[in-house]
């Protein structure tokens, strides 16, 4: 083993992060030594003093805090519907019937894709934003609930029939705990589509949040700016992969 | 006359019919299992045992004829039935103490505890599933099933997963358990030799019906060294693998 008991903790911690570490000092090691051109790539250096620049206006944490505004109440929206649909489909033929093929009809259009038409329905404030947000998280989230709910254990559920269970007490002691794996894999998908969604709608409509942030700098060509929103984005991405391996953790104890 | 003891019945079919599709699985099948006897069901893969035993749990409809218990008509799940599952079925996700008390009321871990003290588990019962032999699986099993306190318990192969010694094990566990709570118990089994050791009464299957009910006149506990207990079992292998070579020997 190259790595002894003793240190293997803290190892496990620092590894993850050595070739971010890496990356970042030949980032900043070549911008000192002048091939990195400030046009093209600005230096580590210059895109922190650029982030405590911003910092120090505000101007930082309202851009951030509007674009994590509408990442979650998209989120939330999109993946409550999602979920209520993939539940009441998966446990009831009779909505399965009625809705599963409509679903998969429009689980099919790239959402992007109706930017327009959401530009031209809601004009470029809020509600457009959270509506795309909501709309790209909504399927995988169905599709998970859906699909993990129809392929829990059926000897499982008729085991719980024959020891009395039935309804609700059949649906949260069996069924959800059930599906609750596949449930999890759809909330980490759409936690990416989450950010894919609103980057691509604020860079194309807003006036404010991360995205406008950056189309903005781009015209004054404040290049440190541009690649501070990038490196939100990326750290923002991590997060939400944070979260969403603790709440595996959590939740699927049993299957550790 | 002889002097029958009084017996209440408690378990009856009547010209039980089940089929799926195109194929009969049970066609006329009659019997009367009486309050707290052991029977053993047995029978080749694919006669019918346990479709038999699933239809006297409720969990399928037959197609024809009728199951009483308790002189009541079976018409829906059998709510005085356990039934033990040869694959366990435990829940993954929940700790063996919480298996144990499905479908009991909130309050009763004290009972749940009592039960897997009955089956030798009770130092486990934090324990999830995965962390379990499958010997000590079908254990909590067992304590699930009788921790309802059941008049019936049903057992589907229960053993079958398991190795020889285990599997002595638990026969005698839930033979022990069988005596000192007298309930009525059907055990379904391919395994000729464990029916002998655990039943009062075995019953082939054989086409859909009865073929063959052999009453077993040993002494509890049961001595696999007893000179009886191999001609019982001769017995019953010599009907069941005898009707097999007329068959082949007809094709």
């Amino acid at each position: 083993m190259l790595v002894r008991p003793k240190g293997k903790e803290a190892a496990v911690k620092i590894i993850p992060w050595c070739i971010p570490l890496v990356l970042l000092s030949g980032w900043q090691l070549l911008s000192w030594a002048g091939a990195l051109p400030e046009r093209i790539l600005p230096a580590p250096t210059k895109v922190f003093q650029a982030a405590i620049g911003l910092v120090s206006t505000g101007e930082l944490f309202s851009h951030v805090s509007i674009s994590l505004t509408r990442a979650l109440a998209g989120f939330l929206i999109g993946g409550i519907i999602g979920f209520l649909f993939g539940l009441f489909n998966g446990v009831f033929r009779f909505a399965d019937l009625v809705f599963d093929t409509s679903i998969q009809m429009l689980r099919n259009i790239p959402h992007l894709a109706l930017i327009p038409l959401v530009i031209l329905w809601f004009g470029i404030d809020e509600t457009s934003k959270i509506f795309l947000v909501a709309l790209g998280v909504l399927f995988p989230v169905y599709i998970n609930t859906y699909h993990g709910i129809k392929s829990v254990d059926k000897s499982l559920i008729e085991m719980g029939r024959a020891y009395g269970l039935k309804g609700g007490a059949l649906f949260f002691n069996v069924i959800l705990p059930g599906a609750m794996s596949s449930i999890l894999v759809g909330i980490r998908f759409s936690l990416g589509v989450m950010w894919l969604t609103l980057i691509v709608a604020e860079t194309i409509s807003a006036h404010s949040g991360i995205g406008y942030m950056a189309m903005n700098a781009r015209e004054f060509m404040q290049m440190d700016v541009i690649v501070l929103s990038i490196v939100l984005y990326a750290l923002f991405g991590k997060l939400s992969d944070v979260i969403a391996r603790y709440l595996e953790r959590r939740l699927l104890q049993w299957n550790m | 006359m002889k002097v029958i003891p009084e017996q209440k019945e408690h378990v009856l079919l009547k010209d039980v019919q089940k089929g799926y599709g195109d194929r009969t699985v049970l066609n006329g099948l009659e019997l009367s299992i009486h309050k707290g006897e052991f029977v053993a069901i047995v029978g080749k893969s694919g006669c019918g045992k346990s479709t038999l035993l699933r239809l006297i749990a409720g969990l399928e409809r037959l197609n024809e004829g009728v199951i009483r218990i308790n002189d009541k008509p079976l018409t829906q799940l059998n709510e005085h039935a356990r039934i033990m599952f040869q694959d366990g079925r435990l829940l993954p996700w929940k700790r063996v103490i919480d298996n144990v008390c499905i479908g009991l009321a909130k309050d009763a871990k004290a009972k749940a505890k009592i039960a897997l003290r009955q089956v030798g588990l009770e130092d486990r019962m934090k324990e999830y599933p995965a962390k379990l032999s499958g010997g000590q699986k079908q254990r909590v099993a067992l304590a699930r099933a009788l921790v309802h306190d059941p008049s019936l318990l049903l057992l589907d192969e229960p053993l079958g997963a398991l190795d020889a010694l285990t599997r002595i094990e638990m026969q005698d566990l839930i033979a022990s358990l069988w005596q000192k709570n007298k309930f009525t118990s059907i055990l379904v089994t391919h395994d000729v030799e464990e029916a002998v050791a655990m039943a009062d009464r075995v019953i082939l299957i054989e086409n859909g019906k009865v073929s063959l009910n052999q009453v077993i006149n040993l002494p509890r506990p049961r001595q696999r060294t007893h000179p009886a207990f191999s001609m019982y079992l001769e017995e019953i292998l010599g009907r069941i693998m005898d009707r097999q070579q007329k068959k082949n020997f007809v094709m």
